[in-house]
């Protein structure tokens, strides 16, 4: 048997091999990523895109990319900073909308129907697809109004007790109630980071989405109420259909059921989640997960 | 498929020990086995001494590359092909130890038989077989160490000759303890060693196996080699090994 030399660690030597490593990785994502490995699709998608396009000013962010969520599915969203994972996500509930520069083009259904149809309510579509963002941001309310507050806007609670029920049972679902069910009128602020996260989960399915996008839910968060959220995640992901972005592959390989790796503002690799820790197609992928230069 | 360019040099290095350290053992255990054969074949008391007390250090490696795997695995959460390369080493060298008990086996039959002031010519008929296992052996190794699938799915092809061989040796075994009941004693005993180089060939195509699941990605364990050639290898076995011919299945 032979055993072939130690590659060279010398510190000059490894610049050089850092720089042809990002070489031949930009070569790779060149002539490569024209399509989308693995599958972006799934039968009857609670949302699908297709040839997806966004822009900031005249800088492409996302380049042509198609793919499904799945019903009751948890979908993560994977790929360095700048890769255009939160921009996508953000195409989901027309919250690009708000930035000036922003340009979206594609086809986004939510259940079939046209999410940019020119008669379409942002404000109704976004009852129907919430978001958690990555820094908790409860309103200067009670944790009760935090609640409250979507069910109101929305007219969905006809009476005062059924308005009470419905912050319970939400409060109830996010795993806090019993935390705070004496505190009910303390302000929301006054929480923990990660009964705040919990709080505005909460205050997500207060007004019962159809979908929940979470935009690195806890990555502002300690470890014990990570794994709170990440097990609320798969619970609610009964009910529910999430799009979650995350840094944390190790988060994305736990909670999801398909992950989606992007990169450059190209999609490069949706499958399985068991199957993209495992065995990934692409070399992107491959690099970026095992903590390659990519 | 490369085990450097992590962002972080100390896990590169970290792997790469592993890997040195499983070939450094299927170097040892190559030894111990060939080394095992040879004291059996020429009655070599003295070299099949050796060969049993260095069976601890076989162990040992066993052990300490098993503590590195558990210390990667918890400070690195390795994914992808750095998981199945730990996965598939923490198997290798299960094998590997077993082939050093093996060879051990071997070579405490060799010191008993060396005792007796006798020796009858009936383990010379094991020669054969013991170079069937032994070039298995050294090419898993080999096919492990250049991490090469195509190699490896050409040696699982050879189980059969071993096999064969394995019989014919026990037929002829039987015929000479029904000419001469005498004989049957060493007979059996001559049988063992022939089990033990079998058994040494099984675990070197075990080790194939893990190759194939370290490089492709594929677990072909308990598969038809027709089945494993057909599914993961459609091209001619000498087609270019690679990572990146990971296929669709």
């Amino acid at each position: 048997m032979t055993t072939e030399a130690l590659p060279n660690t010398d510190p000059s030597a490894e610049s050089a091999a850092l720089q042809q490593a990002r070489e031949n990785n930009r070569a790779a994502l060149d002539v490569t990523v024209d399509k989308t490995v693995g599958q972006p699709f799934v039968e009857n998608p609670k949302i699908s895109t297709r040839h997806v396009h966004v822009f900031y000013g005249d800088k492409p962010a996302i380049k042509d990319i198609s793919l499904d969520i799945g019903r009751n599915q948890v979908l993560a969203m994977i790929g360095p900073s700048g890769c255009g994972k939160s921009t996508f996500l953000r195409c989901l509930n027309r919250m690009n909308d708000t930035i000036p520069t922003c340009r979206v083009e594609g086809d986004f259904r939510l259940d079939g129907e046209d999410i940019y149809a020119p008669g379409q309510d942002p404000v109704l579509l976004r009852s129907r697809v919430g978001m958690v963002f990555q820094k908790p941001n409860p309103f200067p309310k009670s944790i009760y109004d935090n609640v409250a507050y979507g069910v109101r806007l929305h007219g969905l609670a006809k009476n005062r007790a059924e308005l009470d029920e419905i912050v319970e049972k939400s409060l109830r679902r996010a795993g806090l109630f019993d935390e705070v069910k004496d505190d009910l009128h303390k302000p929301g602020t006054g929480l923990s980071g990660g009964q705040q996260q919990r709080l505005c989960i909460a205050r997500t399915i207060a007004i019962d989405p159809e979908v929940i996008l979470m935009d690195e839910p806890t990555s502002a968060l300690d470890p014990i109420a990570t794994a709170l959220i990440e097990e609320l995640m798969i619970e609610l992901s009964e009910n529910y259909t999430i799009a979650i972005v995350t840094h944390s592959m190790q988060q994305a390989a736990r909670v999801s059921n398909r992950t989606a790796y992007f990169h450059m503002g190209k999609l490069v690799e949706v499958n399985d989640t068991d199957r993209i820790f495992t065995t990934p197609q692409h070399p992107l992928t491959e690099n970026y997960i095992t903590g390659r230069f990519g | 498929m490369n085990l450097g360019q992590h962002i972080s040099q100390r896990y590169n290095q970290e792997l790469e020990d592993i890997r040195n350290q499983v070939l450094k053992m299927g170097g040892l255990v190559e030894q111990q086995t060939t080394h095992a054969l040879q004291s059996l074949l020429k009655h070599d008391a003295i070299l099949a001494e050796t060969v049993a007390s260095r069976d601890d250090e076989v162990n040992a490696m066993e052990v300490a590359i098993d503590e590195e795997c558990t210390r990667v695995i918890a400070k690195r959460q390795p994914a992808a092909s750095d998981l199945r390369l730990v996965i598939a080493v923490i198997k290798v060298i299960t094998d590997l130890e077993r082939i050093g008990d093996e060879a051990q086996k071997i070579a405490k039959y060799t010191q008993r038989l060396s005792m007796r002031n006798t020796v009858d010519d009936l383990h010379s008929e094991l020669s054969h077989l013991g170079v069937l296992a032994l070039d298995t052996l050294r090419d898993a190794l080999d096919a492990f160490a250049r991490l090469d699938a195509n190699k490896a799915v050409e040696i699982l092809g050879r189980d059969e000759a071993i096999d064969k061989e394995f019989n014919n040796l026990s037929r002829l075994l039987i015929t000479h303890m029904m000419e001469d009941p005498r004989q049957i004693k060493s007979a059996l005993r001559v049988n063992w060693c022939a089990r033990s180089l079998e058994r040494i060939g099984d675990h070197a195509q075990n080790i194939c196996e893990y190759v194939i699941y370290l490089v492709k990605g594929k677990d072909v364990r308990h598969k038809s080699l027709e089945h494993i050639r057909q599914k993961y290898f459609p091209d001619s076995p000498s087609a270019a090994a690679g990572m990146n011919t990971l296929s669709e299945s």
